[in-house]
């Protein structure tokens, strides 16, 4: 079946269902289509479980991190509710009343992470205050329309999972017509029908309220029109007493925000209190000293990888999402491609599959640059034994894993021994954070630099780069190149090159020129490109085609003529057309009408 | 609190914790409390920078300073480059600098720069330095003319200067320049004369020789190289996109008497061109199909992949469908046919992957509905191909949105290419974090043969072939009595093309007047409104007819073909029967 028509854009293929069944695992693909296969099964296993245990360590770390937050929150929300309660019994409190609590939640500009934290936070919430929590996005609601029509279909959705399916009717109904009066109504009921049952299970602590709030989350704040939120924060503060509505602000700037969003007499219908996020760098330093300064995880990054992982970080997004993500390709990279990344796990496990290794693989150990060095210090007699006998090899490959798992957990204790004394120092000589303490010391040996001078001569045994150490290529991730290219590539680089240095791909050596030159035998679109450089904003299409015109006959001259000029002249306008439809497919032009056939530049500079 | 190390037999170290006082005299005894007194910043970017580089210790506090010099060296330069990604051979200061003086000639110089060494290197822009540029075709112009440059410029004939110089200001001239960015004022008359003589001589000259005659640059170097460069090449930033006065030649295709080819042609004479390269091509689209194994690894683990680089990937993805996706449910879509929408990939998605025969109150429902489906079952696996992920129907934000919402679900596995130079501008980093991209780069060199071929190219003339043909094609798949009315609608249309008041019938028409009913039913096509209304329906879900809301909020009915097409419809149509 083709994929290409003039009638349609999608083609879906769908393999007969008995073929579909025995869908290909997934650690098929972890061995096919590679020299190196040794041990790929059980590499891959162990990628398994060292990914797992990497995240859910990092799970539990964000808990253990946003548990303050959250208990703070927590607090935040009884003790307003509480002051519905009261207030529901005391009238004289008329103006306390039109105030919404409101907690503006500031987590950072790091917004690929804010859905982890809202998740978690919807759980504890609906685990310790209410089952009513909401939570909307600002690109839901282009409207007030909307905003209340999402917020009633997800509240209703909230009992829904209670009371069994009996609210999916009443859906379809609520999306038609909604206002906060029907809410009001919907609230009513809801309560009155589950006060005299009060058969929850899991709400032990929220049980005792007899009409728990509403928690309505808005997760990006910034983002919500000025006019949905006026609006409805006006509604619903006339409806407070029959709608007992919280408000949770998602801020990625600063709570200035707030005021800037909402003109006074709306803001002053708020109760708001802020709360502070733990900052991301903070994040990023617990998860590296979790996940990377221990013992626990086998697995290391080199210095230029992690260089690079930060740098994404610190200069790109702010997001421990990606982080991991980062860690995570690192990790698969590794395991992919080095094969003896087998014995990349707890020292046990280790040592037993040592001994299990194939005799690649004793080659493969043999190969490492720091086994050989390691073999060249030692007496000769050894070194045959080493490159000849296999037991002997697997027997000191015990040994030297021994030693590089001591070298590791010493290297940790005198690292964070280090990173104490220094991270105190006026200007902070070594790094204020731990990972660039590591950074320097991974590179290097830290006693070189000026800043370590003469201090701690007792360290310089335990901070030896890893390099130094005979088989440290198990453990350690170095293809920093690989990690950049496929996480923070960047396209319009490589189609600058493409198109002025096509002999980078293309390894012919009539394409061969010196730096910004193009030989005109170069692919079509290169030259009519470099051309192109050579106008300012406006091209005339028919002084391009000429020139291209030219370049392209002179190229073509010693090829031998079979064809008639004109016919010749055509094709080359043939290639022309295609060389600038191609342009303007890859955005550097674009067809204009300020003046007849010209096309109009949209690139300034070299690219 | 500060820590004492102490060593143990088995090579372990075990840390114990002493007084303050204690570590106070043990730093003051070993550093003698000399060498604290350096002061140093810090560095967001990496310790290393900080010794490398003492210039930077110039920052007085301890504050956290970026650098942006760093973080191009780390993330551009500092690292061994792998040899296959072109992204990794120049820095991003090549690409990202600013434009050196441009003059309307420049490209023909070029040309002919080009054309004059068939096989050889000719250094066209010595390293973007604007000076150097410009001093080429004069360094050159040894090799095309033998007069030196006084000589040159004195008796040059006219057809020699022709791209040179005109005249600022003679707007009514015929000539075929309008305006040019030579900096001369004087001479303009005597220009004027010389531009109409060659006109005369262009015709004459065969074009070849016309475009290597060009170079000619008549500021002197010395006069560049006074001008202070950075305030030249904003200056030249703004002059370029301030003012309306287009500083280019006048010649028109027609003028050429090159006809605009249609698609067909084109195809027919590219053909004939025998490929160059090819055992180099060959050799990189091995590489990257060595990589197709491990690209459905990483999209079985949770990654989405995505292709750029120069060149057509559209093979390559074909060539990794057809090798490793033959057994799994996948979906090619074409993101760079015209008729493409996010609403359409969710279609087939729930029409043809899912089964699913219903039909969705908004886009976002249907999301809704896709994404709990594959939530629910879990031994559901979708492969999204997307050729063009950055076309111009699926750019849009909302497009974006869903797609990565899509792209997120476990089971589903996205790989798409993207082509646009500024394509990587439509994820922000919610989006991106949707898509969770691993990106590929596979420079092909390939034509984008089938991605252009929608294209209104400004060289392409846009055939009627196409039109006709699928309209032919979706008129035979109706009733006879449809076929009568879609007729009916051509004619009226022809019929009333130039009359402003044709838009108001079909107006009416859309809303189903009674007397319109009768308009029909008295030919005997429709007996009743409803089966109008239906067949018109039927008629805008082909695209046969669009509705277009007039200026009075009314919707209005046209047939989106032009008259030629439809003539030669309705001629084609009497022909058969």
């Amino acid at each position: 079946m083709a994929t290409s028509s003039v009638s349609k854009g999608c083609f879906v293929f769908k393999p007969n269902f008995k073929k579909r069944k025995i869908s290909v695992p997934v650690e098929d693909y972890f061995n096919k289509g590679k020299n190196e296969s040794e041990d790929s099964k059980l590499r891959f296993e162990t990628y398994q479980l060292i990914w797992q245990q990497m995240k859910s360590e990092t799970e539990q770390l964000q808990e253990e991190l946003n548990k303050n937050l959250f208990d703070s929150l927590i607090e935040f929300l009884q003790k307003s509710y509480s002051g519905f309660q009261k207030n529901s019994k005391d009238w004289g409190c008329q103006i306390k009343l039109r105030e919404i609590p409101t907690a503006a939640l500031i987590l950072g500009v790091n917004v690929t992470d804010h859905d982890l934290t809202f998740r978690s936070l919807t759980e504890a919430l609906q685990n310790n205050v209410t089952p009513y929590v909401v939570s909307l996005q600002a690109k839901d609601c282009p409207d007030i329309k909307h905003f209340l029509q999402k917020l009633a279909s997800q509240l209703t959705g909230c009992c829904v999972d209670e009371e069994s399916k009996e609210g999916s009717t009443q859906v379809a109904q609520k999306k038609t017509h909604c206002s906060m009066d029907s809410l009001s109504s919907w609230y009513m009921n809801i309560t009155q029908k589950t006060d005299p049952k009060m058969p929850r299970k899991k709400r032990t602590s929220s049980s005792q309220w007899q009409s728990p709030p509403v928690v309505l989350i808005l997760k990006d704040m910034e983002s919500f029109t000025t006019k949905v939120l006026q609006d409805f924060i006006i509604m619903s503060s006339q409806h407070l007493h029959e709608f007992p509505l919280i408000l949770i602000f998602g801020i990625a700037t600063s709570p200035v925000i707030i005021h800037r969003l909402l003109p006074h007499a709306v803001s002053s219908l708020l109760c708001i209190e802020l709360f502070q996020s733990l900052s991301c760098k903070d994040h990023l330093t617990t998860v590296l000293d979790k996940l990377l300064l221990t013992t626990q995880f086998p697995f290391k990054l080199s210095e230029k990888v992690l260089q690079i992982l930060t740098n994404i970080f610190l200069y790109h997004d702010f997001s421990i999402q990606n982080f991991i993500k980062g860690l995570q390709l690192s990790l698969l990279e590794h395991f992919y491609s080095q094969p003896l990344s087998v014995l990349c796990c707890n020292l046990p496990e280790a040592k037993r599959r040592i001994n299990f290794l194939s005799d690649n693989q004793c080659e493969n150990i043999r190969r490492l640059p720091s086994f050989r060095r390691y073999v060249e210090k030692q007496a000769s007699e050894k070194q045959v034994a080493l490159l000849t006998d296999e037991r002997f090899l697997k027997e000191e490959i015990q040994s030297l894993l021994e030693n590089l798992h001591a070298y590791h957990s010493n290297y940790f204790l005198v690292l964070r021994c280090l990173h104490q004394f220094t991270s105190s120092l006026p200007k902070y000589p070594l790094g204020r954070q731990i990972r660039e303490l590591y950074c320097t010391c991974l590179e290097k040996n830290i006693w070189d630099s000026e800043e370590y001078v003469s201090a701690l001569q007792l360290l310089r045994d335990y901070l030896l780069p890893p390099e130094t150490q005979p088989l440290h290529e198990v453990v350690y991730f170095s293809a920093a190149h690989t990690l950049r290219e496929h996480l923070n590539a960047a396209p319009r680089i490589a189609l600058h090159t493409a198109l002025n240095n096509p002999y980078y791909y293309l390894k012919n050596e009539a394409l061969k020129s010196e730096e910004g030159c193009i030989p005109n035998v170069a692919p079509d679109i290169c030259i009519a490109y470099k051309l192109h450089l050579e106008c300012s904003r406006l091209i005339n299409l028919v002084d391009w085609s000429e020139a291209f015109a030219t370049v392209v006959t002179a190229a073509e001259k010693m090829d031998a003529n079979f064809i008639t000029s004109e016919e010749r002249n055509e094709i080359i306008h043939a290639r022309f057309i295609r060389a600038v439809s191609e342009l303007e497919l890859l955005g550097f032009i674009k067809p204009t009408k300020q003046k007849t056939d010209h096309v109009a530049r949209l690139t300034w500079g070299g690219c | 609190m500060m820590s004492k190390l102490e060593l143990k037999e088995d090579k372990m170290l075990e840390v114990q914790f002493v007084g303050d006082d204690d570590v106070l005299n043990h730093i003051l005894d070993r550093e003698g409390g000399a060498k604290l007194k350096k002061e140093r910043a810090q560095l967001l970017v990496n310790t290393k920078k900080i010794i490398k580089k003492p210039e930077y210790d110039l920052e007085e506090d301890g504050q956290e300073v970026l650098k942006d010099q760093n973080y191009v060296e780390v993330l551009g330069r500092d690292i061994q480059e792998s040899l296959k990604n072109g992204s990794a051979a120049d820095g991003g200061n090549k690409v990202y600098s600013f434009q050196n003086r441009k003059h309307s000639e420049k490209m023909a110089k070029l040309a002919s720069e080009l054309a004059k060494t068939p096989r050889k290197n000719v250094s066209l822009s010595l390293k973007n330095d604007p000076e150097i540029m410009i001093n080429i075709p004069q360094c050159s112009k040894g090799k095309i003319l033998p007069h030196d440059k006084s000589e040159f410029l004195s008796t040059a004939p006219s057809g020699l200067r022709k791209r040179l110089i005109v005249p600022r200001s003679h707007s009514d001239s015929e000539s075929e320049y309008s305006a040019s960015n030579s900096e001369d004022d004087d001479g303009v008359a005597q220009e004027y004369e010389e531009d109409t003589d060659e006109v005369i001589l262009n015709q004459k000259i065969p074009s070849q020789n016309r475009a290597i005659s060009a170079p000619v640059c008549k500021e002197t170097p010395s006069k560049k190289m006074k001008r202070d460069k950075t305030s030249d090449l904003v200056e030249e930033y703004f002059e370029a996109h301030s003012s309306s006065k287009v500083l280019t030649s006048d010649r028109t295709l027609q003028k050429l008497k090159r006809a605009k080819l249609d698609q067909q042609t084109l195809r027919n004479l590219l053909s004939k061109v025998s490929p160059s390269f090819s055992a180099e091509l060959k050799q990189l689209n091995q590489q990257y199909e060595q990589l197709f194994h491990k690209w459905m690894l990483q999209l079985r683990l949770g990654f989405n992949i995505v292709l750029y680089g120069l060149g057509s990937k559209r093979d390559l993805l074909e060539r990794f469908r057809t090798t490793v996706l033959q057994d799994s449910i996948h979906v090619v879509i074409n993101g760079f046919f015209p008729g493409i929408s996010v609403k359409s990939i969710l279609n087939s998605i729930t029409e043809e992957v899912l089964d699913h025969m219903g039909t969705f109150r908004s886009v976002l429902d249907q999301l809704d509905w896709i994404v709990n489906k594959f939530k629910e079952d879990s031994s559901l696996e979708l492969f999204l191909l997307i050729h063009n992920l950055d076309s111009q129907m699926l750019r849009g934000d909302k497009s974006q949105q869903i797609i990565g919402q899509l792209s997120s679900l476990r089971n589903i596995y996205l790989m798409a290419s993207i082509d646009h130079l500024n394509a990587p501008l439509m994820w922000d980093h919610a989006k991106q974090s949707l898509y969770n991209w691993l990106w590929y780069e596979t420079t092909t060199y390939s034509p984008y043969t089938e991605e252009t071929s929608y294209e209104n190219s400004l060289l392409v003339k846009q055939s009627g072939s196409l039109p006709l043909s699928s309209l032919t094609h979706v008129l035979r798949s109706l009733t006879p009595n449809a076929r009568g009315i879609f007729r009916l609608l051509i004619k009226y249309q022809l019929d009333n093309q130039d009359n402003p008041s044709y838009i108001a019938l079909f107006c009416v028409l859309w809303y189903g007047y009674p007397y319109v009913g009768i308009f029909f039913s008295r030919l005997f096509l429709v007996n009743s409104d409803l089966t109008l209304r239906a067949q018109l329906t039927e008629f805008r879900d082909h695209k046969l007819i669009r509705t277009k809301k007039g200026t009075d909020g009314v919707e209005y009915l046209l047939i989106p073909v032009d008259s030629g097409t439809l003539n030669d419809f309705l001629e084609k149509e009497e022909e058969e029967s």
